[in-house]
């Protein structure tokens, strides 16, 4: 009963808003948020959609646990088709925006169409209006969400919107809320964009119930216990954030540096968290201010930063706005903006993540494209006359800054790189330097240093991904038990079961970083006293492994077969030329037939109709 | 001794375990728009900020209330609305300087902080002690001591 019961279908085409009830038969196979917006959305839309087309729907759907007072439960997902991958995709944020979504009393909302003009959504509880945006059409989210809030004068309201990137179809565009949180990969924004849709405003005032009162205070604080005591949530996450993991990872070997040239990267230490908490000699401050918990968090891993006032990004008066304390640098930033081009300068990559902020750009994705525009340029296969008269060298902050600029707002060889790494590489003939999965960057884990994230990326259902299935723990961090990160026995086996159980918890309403401290027995109870179905950790892994299934089959109905679960060359021929993975490349050859025998697949990779029947599909 | 809510902002990170706490206490439900606790985000500086009640030991709501609905609880100095007595008139809302008791239109009535009868649901709900329930004529313990340290290593150095 933690669901509201009730959704909200918004055909932008006819400008119909109407409200229906939800399929609770579904929500009991699918749980919520991830799971249940995918079922919809596959039942609904046509695999071989355009994903810019009116055709696609955009669905942001919570789940049960969204809104309540579980730790980290103010989490939501837009589940789409991606216009990156041509994949399902699904991008989950944090921030404040799901649980006023759902305190206006609607688990999730379905978009359909494309509106005539630019229009936002405003919903506030049984008020729900789609109102004129021609004035916030080239307007930055910064920008955007500052207007809105005063419009619907209400302090409490929280702004969910694209940038100018959304607007012009960046292909890794995101969908930003709060300012600094996003609902950041595979493109949502631009699907958002192509709907003229610029942003959803929510308030409501009704409450989250849940079917236990007492026992879910019980398990819920017996949840916040675990966190509390562990290490990973309770110490390194909170003081370093995800940055814990700069230092960590290069000294695995496994730091993709310069489009994955090298697994290791020299100047690692000066972008790190540790940097980020040094005086500075300017003014004494430390690039971090604060950490920031999302709604209902209790880890708080949120940065929150300045950047050195003496610095070059900030100087002149219109820079005024990147003056002020902002979100800061995550690991998967920090590592894309920097390792991945070479960059060392904190203040650079700092305000590089502040404009990905402002303009609603996923910085995973233009990293890794801007990496690949460097090897290119010192390739010497593009030159000054294509980047403008950028110095596209690796290590080159000036020009790293510069170009995420016109990324941002998709201006001159800005919407070139905007199209991707993938489709950039290829149109200059060179598609071996795209570092992509099915269309989209990996990130920050190389897999010849990190074995099992080379089948985590190659397998993951939205393209190049870390967060379907983070066997970093495992393999790096010792959760739940240490396995060796150079080796590929038995990541098949660990791999599906971080896939399904991700899946499940994506489903929740919860943050998939309660998984360092949390497994299933720790979630199943939180779930279970909030909804009726009786929830184990069995049926949570049950959910897991049936939406996998599901996104598997509608990805193949849309053409994206096995012979694309695969990696970029470079990390499967090029071995790594120093650290602790000196002389390997990725096994994915070794662990991929694996892992379609665990997952009862065939050979070639497809699903079979025993394990689609097993599961209900 | 005196308990008080004592408030760090220093600590807070913004995540609303109070609010919520504080709106399933009394309303039953969460969400955080029914909180007497409200946490306010100043962005630009990086501080997030929990406000509420501080229990004014004359209190202008107190005194301004035409009904007599507010008194005061002789053991805690908690000021406490009666429903029953409420008329729901809001001069109490003009006249706190602080803005911490607000007129709740589901039920007509004034609401504000009473500290949960003794046990305040924020305090117990806060990860990071941003909020703790204490003795009030020591809340400035905890800065005193830092600020002893800092002076002792100067005057060592």
């Amino acid at each position: 009963m933690a669901w509201t019961k009730k959704l909200l279908r918004i055909n932008l085409t006819a400008g119909e808003i109407t409200t229906e009830p939800l399929n609770m038969e579904w929500a009991q196979e699918y749980l919520g948020q991830r799971g249940l917006a995918t079922k919809y959305f596959t039942e609904e839309t046509d695999p071989n959609v355009d994903p810019l087309s009116p055709e696609n729907k955009l669905i942001f759907a919570t789940g049960p646990l969204t809104g309540t007072c579980a730790s980290t439960g103010g989490r939501y997902s837009v589940i789409t088709k991606g216009p990156l991958t041509g994949a399902i995709a699904c991008s989950n944020s944090g921030g404040y925006f799901g649980p006023e979504l759902k305190f206006s009393g609607y688990d999730m909302v379905i978009l359909e169409g494309k509106s005539p003009t630019p229009v936002y959504l405003s919903i506030f509880n049984d008020k729900i209006q789609l109102r004129d945006a021609s004035h916030l059409w080239g307007k930055t989210v910064w920008e955007t969400d500052g207007i809105i809030k005063a419009e619907v004068q209400d302090p409490l309201a929280h702004v969910a919107t694209i940038g100018v990137s959304g607007e012009k179809g960046v292909l890794y565009s995101c969908i930003v809320n709060n300012m600094h949180r996003a609902a950041g990969r595979s493109g949502v924004g631009a699907v958002m964009g192509s709907k003229n849709l610029k942003a959803i405003v929510a308030r409501g005032s009704n409450g989250v119930q849940v079917r236990d009162p007492q026992g879910f205070f019980a398990a819920t604080d017996a949840g916040k216990k675990v966190l509390a005591e562990n290490a990973v949530t309770g110490e390194g996450l909170p003081a370093f954030g995800t940055q814990v993991l700069m230092n960590v990872i290069n000294e695995s070997g496994a730091m993709p540096t310069r489009n994955c040239r090298d697994t290791v990267f020299e100047g690692a230490h000066d972008i790190s968290a540790e940097a980020m908490a040094e005086p500075r000699r300017s003014d004494g401050k430390a690039n971090l201010s604060t950490n920031q918990g999302c709604f209902g968090c209790t880890i708080a891993c949120g940065r929150v930063s300045t950047i050195d006032p003496t610095h070059f990004t900030v100087q002149g008066e219109d820079k005024e706005r990147y003056k002020h304390a902002s979100g800061g640098l995550e690991y998967e930033a920090a590592w894309a903006l920097g390792s991945a081009t070479g960059v060392n300068d904190l203040d650079a990559l700092t305000y590089a993540q502040f404009l990905c902020n402002e303009h609603g750009l996923d910085p995973i994705s233009l990293g890794s494209t801007i990496a690949a525009a460097m090897d290119l340029y010192e390739e010497g296969v593009i030159g000054d006359n294509i980047t403008g008269g950028i110095n596209l060298n690796f290590g080159n902050a000036e020009a790293l800054v510069k170009v995420v600029e016109l990324v941002g707002t998709a201006e001159g060889f800005g919407a070139e790189l905007g199209m991707g790494s993938k489709r950039l590489c290829e149109k200059y003939g060179r598609p071996e330097l795209s570092m992509t999965c099915k269309g989209q960057e990996f990130p920050a884990y190389d897999p010849r240093g990190i074995q099992g994230m080379g089948l985590t990326y190659a397998t993951s259902n939205r393209g190049g991904c870390h967060l379907r299935s983070y066997t970093v723990s495992s393999e790096i961090l010792g959760i739940p038990e240490k396995t060796d990160p150079l080796a590929t026995e038995g990541k098949a086996g660990l791999v599906k079961a971080f896939q399904d159980a991700t899946a499940a918890v994506d489903s929740a309403g919860i943050c998939v970083f309660t998984t360092f401290a949390w497994t299933l027995d720790d979630i199943a109870p939180q779930i279970d006293t909030a909804c009726e179905g009786g929830w184990t950790p069995e049926k949570l892994m049950e959910v897991g492994e049936r939406v996998w299934n599901m996104e598997r089959r509608y990805n193949m109905a849309a053409g994206i077969l096995g012979d694309q679960d695969t990696l970029p060359e470079r990390v499967m021929k090029e071995a790594s030329k120093a650290g602790p993975a000196k002389g390997l490349v990725s096994g994915l050859d070794k662990m991929l037939p694996e892992y379609y025998e665990l997952r009862g697949w065939s050979t070639d990779g497809t699903p079979t109709g025993e394990t689609l029947s097993r599961l209900g599909l | 001794m005196q308990l008080a809510l004592v408030i760090d902002p220093g600590k807070c990170t913004s995540c609303k375990q109070c609010e919520m706490a504080c709106a399933y206490e009394n309303e039953q439900t969460f969400n955080p728009a029914k909180s007497r606790i409200r946490i306010f985000d100043f962005h630009e500086e990086g501080r997030f900020v929990p406000y509420t009640c501080t229990q004014c030991d004359e209190a202008w709501c107190q005194s301004a209330c035409p009904v007599n609905a507010i008194t005061t609880d002789q053991a805690s100095g908690v000021k406490l609305v009666h429903d029953n007595l409420c008329v729901g008139c809001k001069v109490c809302t003009i006249a706190c300087p602080f803005g911490t008791i607000n007129y709740n239109a589901d039920t007509g009535k004034v609401i504000k902080c009473d500290m949960c009868g003794g046990d305040p649901a924020c305090a117990k709900a806060c990860p990071t002690d941003a909020i703790t329930y204490s003795d009030i004529e020591q809340s400035g313990f905890d800065k005193m001591k830092a600020w002893a340290a800092k002076t002792d290593q100067a005057a060592q150095s």
